[in-house]
């Protein structure tokens, strides 16, 4: 039976649930609402809420289970001549699972007398699931056979078992329910507690989210550390993956590349947004206020695809026929300028809008006294209300650079994709005509294409997104840590 | 002590007029209006790069809209197409798309011969017209066997380079560096635009068509792109919004202060500034590789993208609830209704409004967001547009900034000029959004 056809029934049951709750608890009152202790709606609330919370709840915990459950079975059937040299377990069994889903899309009958399974019959089988759409990459062998149609067994009673359980399941939340209500029964409160307890486990998702990132990446970290020394990855200096084999993975060219692109953009954002963020707060009329501001932050609401391919197309090349080549600097459009600059745009709104409120929280007593003293208003601006708004700022400019760290659009197309060389000499490295690549690049390419998760090239990824993690964390955290500090102090 | 007097600086007292100004006046009279120019200046920055961004954009992108078309009579000879004469469609599927581009040939010979064009040293004059024109006159004669024998008007695209010519990407001096497009092509090109065989018309294609393979970008559109996209922002509304919003009234109106309820805040600040690309990790390691879910599937590229919108949508949640005046709360209490009755019959629809606009812009965030897409699988090619929901949340799809993305990486440069128009109806459905969300804002925002 279809999911989609039990969440139905689940679902038409709470509705029932929902009518006759509600009608056994005003019949119970003699018809008479007001001698009920709740509103009657509360009485069908509460049968239907009984009805469908265990029920999907248990969907859910047996979805996610016995998929695990039935692999681990059919795994260790799996004879061990059914895997040939040139492959693993993990990849016998994705051929098992297609096999199986083969199986069951031509409907190829469960019971009855067991068919010869001999060569020419496989041949024919792999036929007959290719014409129906699932393609298989190599020849069935019999011991995947066997495997599949175990798995199709157990998967067709574990979904028989999971439907009979929800419904009973659900009729048994119903008839409880049902029976326990007449017109004393305390139904708003329980109805309460249990949508508090809906409001908890949504708010303990975030929780739950922050978990996921971190344990999935340390996860695969370890599997990638048990491959590669961790030494090499923190305090090597090249980076040269080799899906051949003997690859040398170290975040060090990366780590120079991101913070260098990262430093042009925050050179060419903290100026800017500074003082876009000063003169709109404290020069502008209202009415060069009302069309700047708006269009500044329309910068923030731009995707960051596009000014990747504002750099691609534009600045790359610009930057190029005007500047590397005729300075003799290079021949790169992507370059460490050119994602540094596009970024920079990118932070402009983030810095500017960050500022502005931090500028705008001085409290104009401090201006006036200033003021009174004789200064003129940048003097006020210079020597009082930014020394007095400098932790916020600070904090906004740390903010933006995790932001431009963590930044992966603009960098992948207009830094390039070569690593940084620290064997080729300082000048090279600090050029910034030149292509020069980020971790979050790398990121991109080694978990894009054709990816093994048993080989340290793929899994360094995920060493360099734990890495990323936690410099953008301590970053926010600090910055987070600032701005607090300095709000107390006015408030 | 009082007899000591303070002796001014430099001991020149001011002796002229009040009127005009002495060199340390001006000095920081210039200071002044220096330090008005930077101001100036940073705020022209931001907004020129904006101007910039946006006309470079547009101007690149704008061609994309509009494509060259070629009409021509193409003769459906039964010899080629069917040639047992038993309009049986499966036995004309054997007819590969192979087997239609002589037709095409015909075609377009018998109209250079009709119209009297002679051109020296014009080779292949096929070549003008796309190579997915087979495609679409055998779709055309497998869904109408019976015209098979007649001569039947079809519009066919014309191929990327002659397009080009037209939009001003291909010269005859690059025509003759080219392998895919000689001068006399693009002669004859000319020649047919006269005799009004040829002409650029707007491109509905590219906003509904499937996305076209490396050598055929006059035919590549974002029908499976928008259509991924579209699955996604569903899958996202539909689970972002009520799980963002019962957060926020949680920690909002129900958490008491302790551990548990600051390690969530805590979390929930530093979740909305994670950098997108490790939600993309997240996906791949727990929903694709974990839980098993399909690669490309827009319903894991929705579950990525609502993990990265709910902070977003928290957020601007907190924010609305808070918004709501106690003294709303207080006249629920004080008439006998629950805490639960209060927040949600009275302080909930009060700050609708602003939970809405909040959803929005988390949307438009998310509808732009591309790293993490990348690592899940959405930059695979995908031709078949996928099903209705909601199997079709199961099937592979793109989504529009992947698609961007994606032709970026191909050599042709016409890609160039696909992705720009891609970027345009992003940014459209990005500024409807906005807009959206700005008249909400400003319809139903109470100041209280």
């Amino acid at each position: 039976m279809p999911l989609i056809w039990l969440i139905a029934i689940i679902f038409a049951l709470a509705v029932l649930g929902f009518v006759m709750g509600r009608g056994r608890a005003v019949a119970s009152a003699g018809g008479d609402t007001r001698g009920l202790h709740s509103l009657p709606s509360y009485y069908g609330w509460n049968v239907a809420l009984t009805v469908m919370t265990p029920a999907f709840g248990l969907l859910a915990l047996w979805l996610l289970i016995q998929p695990m459950w039935i692999e681990s079975r059919v795994s260790a059937q799996l004879p061990e001549n059914a895997i040939s040299e040139t492959s693993t377990r993990e990849l016998v069994m994705s051929d098992v699972r297609r096999v199986a889903e083969g199986l069951e899309a031509i409907n190829a009958p469960f019971g009855g007398a067991d068919p010869v399974v001999n060569d020419a019959y496989l041949a024919d089988l792999r036929e007959q699931i290719g014409s129906v759409g699932v393609a298989l990459g190599s020849d069935i062998t019999a011991g995947v056979y066997d495997a599949a149609r175990s798995f199709r067994t157990l998967s067709g009673w574990g979904g028989t078992a999971m439907s009979v359980v929800a419904f009973l399941t659900a009729l048994g939340g119903f008839s409880v329910s049902y029976m326990v209500t007449n017109k004393d029964f305390r139904a708003r409160n329980t109805v309460e507690r249990r949508i508090l307890l809906v409001l908890i486990a949504a708010a303990s998702i975030a929780i739950l989210t922050t978990l996921g990132l971190v344990l999935s990446m340390l996860f695969e970290a370890r599997n990638f550390f048990a491959a590669h020394p961790w030494q090499d990855f923190f305090f090597g200096t090249k980076w040269a993956p080799d899906f051949r084999g003997n690859s040398e993975l170290a975040i060090l060219p990366l780590l120079w590349g991101t913070l260098y692109i990262s430093v042009i953009a925050l050179l060419v954002a903290v100026p800017v947004g500074l003082f876009a963020a000063i003169f709109l707060s404290e020069y502008a009329s209202s009415r060069v206020r009302s069309l700047t501001k708006p269009a500044i932050e329309v910068l923030a609401g731009i995707p960051t695809i596009v000014y990747g391919l504002f750099a691609l197309i534009t600045v790359g090349p610009m930057l190029r026929d005007y500047f590397a080549l005729p300075l003799g600097f290079g021949q790169s459009s992507s370059s460490v300028i050119t994602a540094g600059l596009v970024m920079g745009i990118m932070l402009i709104p983030f810095v500017s809008s960050l500022s502005d409120d931090i500028i705008n929280a001085v409290p104009q007593s401090m201006r006036d006294g200033s003021y009174a003293l004789g200064a003129t208003q940048s003097e006020t601006i210079r020597q009082v209300v930014v020394p007095a708004a400098l932790p916020g700022i600070v904090g906004a400019v740390l903010l933006a650079a995790s932001r431009a760290i963590g930044e992966t659009m603009i960098v992948v197309l207009g830094a390039g994709a070569a690593a940084a060389q620290f064997d080729r000499g300082l000048g090279e490295l600090v050029n910034p005509f030149q292509a020069m690549t980020t971790i979050t690049v790398k990121i991109v390419s080694q978990l894009t294409g054709d990816t093994d998760f048993s080989s340290p090239e793929t899994l360094v990824a995920f060493a360099l997104g734990l890495s990323l993690f936690t410099i953008t964390l301590g970053l926010n955290v600090l910055a987070l840590w600032i701005v607090r500090r300095y709000r107390e102090q006015y408030e | 002590m009082t007899d000591i007097i303070a002796e001014p600086e430099g001991g020149d007292r001011r002796k002229g007029s009040l009127l005009a100004q002495d060199t340390r006046t001006q000095k920081r009279n210039a200071a002044e209006r220096r330090f008005q120019i930077y101001g100036m200046v940073a705020v022209s920055i931001a907004v020129l790069a904006l101007v910039f961004l946006l006309t470079s954009i547009v101007s690149n992108g704008i061609g994309s809209f509009s494509q060259t078309f070629i009409s021509l009579d193409v003769v459906l000879a039964e010899d080629k197409l069917d040639k047992t004469g038993s309009r049986d469609r499966t036995e004309m599927a054997k007819v590969s798309t192979f087997g239609y581009a002589p037709l095409i040939k015909a075609a377009i010979e018998d109209r250079i011969a009709a119209e009297g064009i002679e051109i020296e040293g014009l080779t292949k004059p096929d070549a003008v017209i796309s190579k997915e024109a087979a495609a679409q006159l055998r779709n055309f004669v497998l869904a109408n066997t019976d015209r098979v024998g007649d001569t039947v008007e079809f519009k066919f695209l014309a191929s990327g380079r002659i397009d080009g010519y037209y939009k001003g990407r291909v010269t005859m001096a690059s025509a003759a560096l080219d392998r895919n497009i000689s001068p006399e092509q693009l002669m004859l090109a000319d020649a047919l635009k006269d005799a009004g065989a040829l002409e650029r018309t707007f491109n509905w294609d590219f906003i509904t068509a499937p996305d076209a393979s490396e050598n055929r970008p006059e035919a590549a559109g974002l029908g499976v792109a928008i259509l991924g996209s579209l699955y996604m922002m569903v899958v996202v509304l539909f689970l972002a919004l009520p799980i963002g919003v019962a957060a926020s009234i949680y920690l909002e109106e129900f958490a008491p202060k302790n551990f548990l309820t600051d390690v969530i805040e805590v979390n929930i600040s530093n979740l909305a500034a994670v950098p997108s690309i490790v939600f993309g990790i997240l996906g791949l390691a727990i929903f694709i590789n974990f839980a098993g879910l399909p690669q490309s599937a827009p319903i894991v590229g929705g579950l990525v993208l609502t993990l990265m919108t709910l902070p977003t949508i928290i957020i601007a949640t907190r924010a609305s609830l808070k918004s709501v005046p106690p003294s709303i709360r207080e006249a629920a209490l004080g008439v006998g209704a629950s805490k639960m009755q209060t927040v949600f019959h009275h302080v909930l629809p009060l700050a609708a409004p602003g939970i809405l606009t909040g959803t929005i812009i988390g949307l438009s965030q998310a509808l732009g967001e591309t790293a993490p897409l990348l690592l899940i699988g959405m930059v695979a090619f995908v031709r078949e547009y996928p099903g209705a929901p909601p199997e079709g949340f199961f099937d592979p799809a793109s989504a529009l900034p992947v698609q961007i993305y994606n032709w970026t990486t191909r050599s042709d440069p016409a890609f160039v000029e696909r992705a720009s128009g891609a970027i345009i109806v992003l940014l459209i459905f990005l500024l409807i959004m906005n807009i959206v969300a700005i008249i909400l804002r400003r319809r139903f925002e109470r100041r209280w």
